[in-house]
């Protein structure tokens, strides 16, 4: 369902980005499976994925929309929704969970003033939500932020790492 | 699959079934239903809904029967102890975030999660603390509107799209617990066969908006019926309530339209509840129309076509039966100048992964039985050939100025008629006659299948089959001449379908002759 | 090696002996540590001769279920002039299991020789090896190291001059669990949603695009270079307890002990051992509780059990658990098991693909109740109720992520009573303590 109306969509695919697409056909027997980079190509282009988007991938790669977007809603790390100018995932599964992953993700929240998991700081610099495990459980806690990969979170560590995020 | 037969177990009745066969199918011709949501026979197996496990003696874990296939000395218990565990437990599962708004759910009476519910649930719910999930009804398309509340996510309808109507405009969205069929609003199901979601959703999920709160799945009568919207002839049932035909259905035919039907045919049934029908046999009395007996009627047309040996002209409708062209056609006896029915020509829509089924170019069911009975297709020709007619017989056509004007000329005119039309008021003979919704008849469809459609409602007032009316005037025309009795007979009668009975077409229908043969005289 | 430890005297460091180590990541470096010997010994071997060298090494699967690689690998059809694939799985997103990362950002080019060796011996011209989206440093390192290996005419269309074709094609994920499950992860490399398929067909008949594929995981494939080095019958030897569990295994250790981290050690060292001088032990005062030794989904294990236990596959599962993937969660006595349950619910629960009725359903249902109960609102037929939904989701669905679920909920309660008594009990519930 679409949720965000979009102004006018300004086309990903062209120039440099389709050549970036056109360059990876030859990897797959089919268009079908550029479906994840293509998603990926349009996340680093446009900070989310918006409705224009899916039905520019879907044009492109020969696809229904709704396939697409059955797709994007799939895999979580697909930004639905615009997202602050730094997207925080924290990890608080269990074995994260048990070494105090709860306690950063508190932090984070309150010290980049989202006021709630999954919003949006007002000054729109960052989001912070809670993710399931990162494949890091003996670094308790790790955090993403945007594609830098941070390990043993503490609390006290918090500011100090929210700071090198303009 | 292949022609070897193998022989399985199936709750202890030993069965032999092609090598292949699902064990869901097999169980079938045990005469066992294997509860099931997610499998249909027409469409690709996903095993998601894993309702239709069943125990299989030897294998480690329940299997799911609707993609195991039977094997040689296989032993299945259906309704085993644990496989009827599994299945309560699927069904506890599929209730928690129902709402089980039956009463006001258009699916109920014929609702798969209340049958099986019905016949294995438990009794009462352990999920009683939390809230249900809840998603507004959204707008599909054309006829369809989805109510994700009732959603099993079952797939049906996605493959439906995506695998038979090649036409992917659903997809499961989102996953986990928070999952839903989404649509994009920009695409939604237009596809002129999409309606077959709404029967294919084994819940009230995917409902009509045409048939939205108008009857109770349980006070609907069904008969058994073929689709008059084109050569296809799609199998389907006729919902009647009160005598109102509230609703048409695919009837399933693996060899004509598997288990669908294309929305035009779904949706052209208002015609056979319209009340402007002619209810008594009318004759010209003073320059003017007037009721009259059918025994006045009958006498009065055996007279007045004796009396014309002159040549006669027969323009038929593209929805008349067989009985109904070749009685009129063996009134006319030898005089036919020429005999035509009106074909309406439409956009073909193919259904797309399906061979062989289309909406058809040409919308009339029994053009091919037209053929057969020596009516031809030539409309303007047969309109030509008024001119010049002793006398012309009308049954039941849909006519255009043109073709008025063409019949104002004529000498004589026999309508047969469902519908009052006020332009054909100088008939010599207005006859009231049955719409096929009314009566019995076959359509031969575009693959020479003679299809059986069983009347769903009655005909109003004095109104007959055609065919009757016909066989009587005919009867009355000579010496030792014998009228059919039954539309059975009035079918066998005629010579390309010589001999058979509709027992012999069944329900399902029967391939005759291939090669078109002469009208039967 | 124990990394980010150093090299602890009971380990056997084959994989980790570079971990850490920077100057192992570039292709030079690689070679300089006498990187793709293997791969250019693989070159001059017949197909068949690999896989039998890598069958009599007793390798298993180290993705998880542990199933004998060779085995695998000869399913594959000889001369059915169908392209034939290779996806090797880096998907690791198991909770508790973090062995693969350290594969792929010290040691790149390990994996991308042992991908070929396995393309070589199951005759697949192209690998997919499939990271996960969250792995972005280790997606940028593996990258640069195909791409190097490319350079340097390792992979391509002549590979070191052989004139036999090797691709690798990097395809990242995007943050779906189920994705490691291996006919998921087919479905998401063809650009679907990552739903596991129905088997039959496997995938060695009817796998990625319809064609005969092996999936293997990162750490399996990593240890094959070591195998045709050094031969199977020394890899066979490499072991401390059953002759079915060969090699080394990576055990990433995580949770309450003083060193988290990945060690390698022999198959069939003592779990003990493992926890109490590998890892170091418990924190000062507390003491060992539970411990979950192969990935979030196997039965959490007593110190009982954990006494006598020899880290191997028949070890774990003769002492009531299994070996899984090698990612232990360790815990003490401050770990509160409803609390770990709940938590791990919620995570199955999440990452459920919604195709099965019990999965998507039952995951939901039971992270709820678990919710519920830690809010101090358990209720005495919970525990039945649980058990109950376990038993429907054990065993039923198209995959194994609903009995994962289950898995720890019904050993939690079967081995952990008294902790879930007392959220039935409304006495003060334990605070687990943190670091
Ligand atoms: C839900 C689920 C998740 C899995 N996740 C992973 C994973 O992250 N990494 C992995 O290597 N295997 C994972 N597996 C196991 C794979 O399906 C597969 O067995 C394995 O990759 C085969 O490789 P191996 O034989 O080398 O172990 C998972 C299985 C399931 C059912
Ligand atoms: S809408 Fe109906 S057919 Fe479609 S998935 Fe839901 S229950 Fe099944
Ligand atoms: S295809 Fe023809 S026969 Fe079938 S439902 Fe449509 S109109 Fe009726
Ligand atoms: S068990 Fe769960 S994750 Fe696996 S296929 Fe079924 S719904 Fe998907
Ligand atoms: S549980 Fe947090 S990284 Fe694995
Ligand atoms: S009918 Fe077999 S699993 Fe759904």
């Amino acid at each position: 369902m679409s949720t965000h109306e979009t102004a006018a969509h300004e086309t990903v695919f062209a120039g440099a980005v389709l050549a970036k697409l056109e360059a990876l056909y030859p990897k797959y027997p089919d268009k079908r499976s550029l479906l994840l980079p293509a998603l990926w190509m349009i996340q680093e282009a446009r900070g989310w994925i918006s409705d224009g988007s899916v039905a520019e991938v879907a044009e492109t790669l020969g696809l229904t929309s709704a396939y697409v977007r059955g797709v994007v809603t799939f895999y979580t790390m697909y930004h639905t929704h615009p997202v602050g100018r730094h997207f925080i995932q924290v990890c608080t599964t269990s074995p994260c969970g048990i070494c105090g992953a709860e306690d950063v993700a508190r932090a984070l929240v309150k010290e980049t003033g989202c006021g709630d998991l999954g919003a949006t700081s007002p000054d729109g610099r960052f989001t912070v939500i809670e993710v399931e495990c990162l494949g890091a459980c003996g670094f308790p806690t790790p955090i993403l932020i945007d594609d830098d990969f941070i390990e043993n979170v503490t609390v006290d560590r918090v500011p100090a790492i929210l700071a090198r995020y303009i | 699959m292949s022609d070897e037969l193998v022989s399985v177990t199936i709750d202890g009745l030993p069965l032999q079934v092609p090598e292949g066969t699902m064990i869901i199918e097999a169980a079938k011709q045990a005469g066992v239903l294997v509860p099931h949501y997610c499998y249909h026979p027409s469409l690709p197996s996903p095993a998601v809904c894993r309702m239709c496990l069943v125990e299989v003696e030897k294998a480690p874990k329940l299997m799911p029967s609707c993609v195991t296939a039977v094997a040689e000395g296989q032993v299945v218990h259906i309704n085993s102890p644990a496989a009827k565990s599994a299945r309560q437990g699927v069904l506890e599962f599929l209730l928690i975030n129902h709402p089980l708004d039956c009463p006001i759910c258009d699916q109920a009476g014929e609702c798969e999660l209340q049958d099986f519910v019905f016949q294995e649930g438990r009794s009462g719910s352990r999920y009683d603390d939390y809230p249900k999930r809840y998603a507004p009804v959204e707008d599909f398309g054309t006829d369809v509107l989805y109510v994700p509340n009732r959603c099993i996510l079952c797939t049906r309808c996605v493959r439906f799209m995506e695998d038979v109507a090649q036409d992917g405009v659903l997809e499961v969205y989102q996953r986990g617990d928070r999952s839903y069929i989404g649509m994009e609003p920009a695409h939604k199901l237009e596809h002129p066969w999409s309606g077959n979601v709404v029967d294919l959703c084994p819940v009230g999920s995917l409902i009509s908006k045409d048939f939205l709160h108008r009857a109770r799945a349980w006070d609907l009568d069904k008969t058994a019926s073929v689709c008059p919207g084109c050569t296809q002839g799609c199998n389907m049932t006729v919902d009647t309530r009160d005598s109102t035909v509230v609703r048409l259905r695919p009837r399933p035919n693996l060899d004509v339209n598997r288990h669908f039907m294309c929305d035009a045919g779904r949706a052209d049934y208002r015609w056979m509840n319209r009340g402007d029908r002619v209810e008594a046999p009318l004759h010209q009395d003073g320059g003017k129309l007037h009721a009259c007996d059918w025994d006045t009627a009958l006498d009065e047309m055996a007279a007045l076509i004796r009396a014309s040996d002159g040549s006669v002209v027969l323009l038929a409708s593209g929805r008349a039966p067989c009985e109904a062209l070749g009685w009129t056609m063996r009134l006319a006896g030898n005089n036919v100048r020429a005999a035509a029915i009106k074909v309406p020509i439409g956009p073909e829509a193919p259904i797309g992964a399906i061979p062989n089924l289309a909406l058809r170019a040409e919308r009339a069911p029994n053009l091919d039985g037209a053929r057969m009975l020596g009516v031809s297709t030539d409309w303007l020709a047969a309109i030509n050939a008024v001119k010049g007619a002793e006398l012309v017989i009308v049954l039941d056509a849909e006519l255009d100025d043109a073709d008025i004007a063409a019949l104002s000329g004529a000498t004589h005119l026999i309508h047969f008629a469902t519908a009052v039309e006020p332009r054909l008021a100088h008939a010599d003979f207005v006859v009231p006659i049955a719409t096929m919704a009314e009566e019995q008849g076959v359509f031969v469809n575009r693959d020479n299948r003679a299809q059986r459609f069983l009347p769903a409602k009655s005909a109003p007032g004095m109104a007959r089959s055609a065919w009757w009316v016909a066989s009587q005037v005919w009867r009355r025309g000579g010496e030792g001449r014998r009228a059919p009795g039954t539309a059975s007979e009035a079918f066998g009668s005629l010579a390309p379908f010589d001999g058979l009975t509709y027992r012999d077409l069944g329900l399902g229908g029967r391939v005759v002759a291939t090669s078109p043969a002469g009208a039967a005289r | 090696m124990g990394y980010p430890h150093p090299i602890h005297p009971k380990e056997t460091p084959v994989l980790s002996k570079h971990f850490g180590e920077v100057e192992a990541r570039p292709y030079a470096g690689w070679v300089e540590r006498g990187g793709y010997v293997a791969l250019k010994k693989a070159l001059t071997m017949a197909p068949d001769d690999i896989t039998s060298e890598v069958k009599a090494s007793g390798l298993r699967g180290r993705g998880g279920a542990g199933f004998p690689t060779g085995l695998k690998w000869s399913f594959m059809p000889k001369e059915d002039g169908k392209p034939h694939y290779l996806c090797c799985n880096a998907d690791e997103s198991e909770p508790g299991t973090f062995k693969d990362r350290e594969i792929l950002r010290w040691t790149p080019h390990a994996l991308i020789e042992g991908c070929a060796i396995a393309q070589l011996a199951i005759r697949a011209e192209t690998c997919y090896i499939y990271i996960r989206g969250e792995f972005t440093e280790p997606y940028h390192i593996l990258q640069r190291a195909v791409d190097e290996a490319y350079a340097n005419g390792v992979l391509g269309a002549n590979a070191f001059g052989s004139g036999r074709r090797i691709d690798i094609v990097v395809h990242r994920g995007a943050g779906a669990y189920i994705c490691g499950e291996e006919t998921a992860m087919m479905n998401s490399i063809e650009g679907r949603r990552g739903n596991p398929r129905i088997k039959p067909p496997f995938p060695a008949v009817a796998g990625l695009f319809g064609k005969p594929t092996t999936i293997n995981n990162v750490e399996t494939l990593a240890a094959v270079p070591a195998i045709i080095n050094q031969g199977a019958a020394w890899y066979a030897k490499l072991s401390l307890s059953s002759p079915k569990s060969t090699g080394t295994k990576l055990i990433s250790v995580c949770g309450h002990v003083q060193r988290p981290g990945t060690y390698e050690i022999t198959m069939g060292l003592p779990m003990k051992e493992l926890i109490y001088d590998l890892c170091g032990g418990m924190r000062p005062g507390r003491t060992l509780k539970a411990v979950i030794p192969g990935g979030s989904s196997v039965p959490i294990m007593t110190p009982e059990e954990v006494e006598n236990c020899p880290t191997d596959y028949e070890g774990i599962v003769a002492n009531g658990s299994m070996l899984g993937s090698g990612g232990m969660i360790v815990m003490d006595d401050t770990t509160d098991i409803v609390h770990v349950a709940m938590r791990l619910a919620k995570f199955y629960a999440h990452e459920s693909c919604a195709q099965c009725t019990n999965c998507r359903e039952g995951t939901a249902w039971t992270a709820r109740i678990l919710e519920r109960m830690l809010a101090g609102e358990g209720k005495e037929s919970d525990l039945g109720l649980l058990l109950d939904l376990a038993e429907n989701m054990t065993g039923k669905t198209i995959c194994v992520l609903s009995d994962s679920c289950a898995a720890p909920v019904v050993s939690g309660i079967q081995k952990f009573r008294p902790d879930f008594d007392r959220h039935l009990n409304v006495e003060r519930p334990l605070k687990t303590a943190g670091v």
